[in-house]
Order: structure tokens, then sequence, then C-alpha cells
């Protein structure tokens, strides 16, 4: 897209951004909700149909594996749609870059602990 | 609303809003759509924080019936409970306001009235939502 000639910077068609990390960002984001949303529609209706829920009903519910599986992805989508929110939260209000940085890595390290924290929670049902 | 008008006749000036101080916060009123974006985003920060302790919850409910009985202890507790709602509203919330917007995204309802009407269609079922999981919270059913 970028070029040398001398229109590339100016007029209606001049590059604004450079790598368009931001539609990459805006879709997954909308990608993961429509995973949550299904999601959220699948364990409703398994809530149903289980009947009362103590813990045998309820455990029952995420021993299959595709359930297991299913709820993983969930949560990995989860987790990366509140990775672009909250990532856009710290570019929205913190403006000293070290500051924004260190959130933005700490925020990544805890969904990345959340992710595999999730994996132990349900595979030990 | 009277913004097409207001260029040819001179009017009264009104208070300007552009990059708002935090003080003037309380006295801007916003419209039903930026109310449900504010809140989309506090409810969403909010969900985010709240992750550990709901994973914790999770986690509890799932190792074993001492477990379980565990977490069910632990959310009995008025305070906790009121966190729970919180969240319960937070979620519901975010549920409904997302799903708005994934329409807003097709270019459904982009119209001032349309997205006005369709803001306030999500309060009107988030918080009624929010109220039955207050109810059930709360022991009414």
């Amino acid at each position: 897209m970028a070029s040398d000639t001398p229109s590339a910077g100016i007029g209606a068609r001049r590059l604004v951004v450079g790598a368009h990390f931001g539609v990459g960002s805006f879709l997954l984001q909308r990608l993961t909700a429509l995973i949550l949303v299904a999601f959220v529609v699948i364990l409703a209706v398994r809530l149903m149909a289980a009947g009362p829920l103590d813990y045998v009903g309820w455990a029952s519910i995420f021993v299959p594996l595709w359930m297991k599986v299913l709820t993983l992805v969930a949560i990995l989508a989860l987790l990366y749609h509140a990775w672009i929110g909250v990532k856009d939260i710290w570019m929205d209000y913190v403006k000293p870059m070290g500051v924004r940085l260190a959130l933005q890595v700490l925020t990544a390290l805890w969904l990345l602990a959340c992710a595999v924290w999730s994996v132990q929670i349900l595979w030990r049902v | 609303m009277s913004m097409s008008t207001s260029a040819a006749a001179p009017t009264k000036s009104r208070p300007e809003f552009r990059n708002i101080h935090v003080s003037q916060i309380v006295r801007y009123r916003m419209p039903p759509a930026a109310m449900v974006s504010i809140m989309h985003r506090i409810s969403g920060a909010a969900l985010f924080l709240a992750l550990p302790f709901l994973l914790w919850l999770f986690d509890l409910s799932l190792i074993s019936e001492g477990s379980f009985d565990r977490m069910a202890a632990i959310g009995s507790g008025w305070v906790v409970k009121l966190v729970l709602l919180f969240l319960a509203w937070g979620f519901l919330h975010h549920f409904v306001a997302g799903i708005r917007y994934l329409v807003l995204d097709m270019h459904v309802g982009l119209e001032l009235p349309q997205a006005r009407r369709s803001a306030l269609a999500v309060y009107a079922i988030s918080l009624p939502l929010t109220l039955v999981a207050a109810l059930k919270l709360f022991g009414a059913f």
C-alpha cells in the first residue's frame, strides 16, 4: 500500500495508519463476541436440560469431552475479547507510555495465566 | 434537536463540551446510547477484574461435592451476593448491549431515532433480567 509516489501521502486515499492492527482487533472482538453468544445459548440449554443443580447435575454438564473443548474455546474467546477491551481502556486513559506498556504486559500475562488455569479446572472434572 | 436551524438564527449561548473535564461529567446529560456505551465499558472492566474470583468459584464448583458446598457457602453471604448481583448486571448489560453493537455493525438501526430506541431497549431487557437475578440470589424463588 505504501508507495513512494508523491501522491501516496495526500488526498482521499492517503495512508493514515500502518499495519492495520486495529481492523484485526475490531474483527476478532466481534468474532469472539459471537462465539460467546453461541456458548451462552448452549450452556443455557444444557442447564435447563440438567434438572436440579446439585453437584452431580452441575459437574455432569462438563464431563463430555466436547463440552470441555467447547467451554475452553469459549473461555479463550472470552480472554481474547477481554484483552482487546482492556487494551483499549489502557490506550484511552493511560498516556505515559511506560505505565501503559507495563499495564498491557501485566494484562496479557494475567489473561494467559487464566487460560492455563481454565484448562486445569475443566480437565479435572 | 434543533441543529439544522441553529446555524441560521443566532441563539443564546449554550454550554460547550469539548474534551470535558471530570468535574463536568455530572452536569453533562448523556443521551441513552452514550450511557449504554460507557456502561458497556464499565461492565466489561468489572467483569475483567472479577475474572479470578469467578474462575475460583467455577473451580470450587467442579472439584468435588465438598468444594461445591464450600462454593455455595461463600455465595450465601450477603456481601458476596451483592458482588454477584453487580456482576450479574454487568454480564447482562454487556451481553445485551454487545448484541446491539453487533447489529449496529451490520448497519442496522444507525439512524438517530432507531439508535436511541435500541439503546433504551438494552435497559428494558437487561434491567428486568437483573431484577430476576436479584430475586433468585436473595431467595425469592
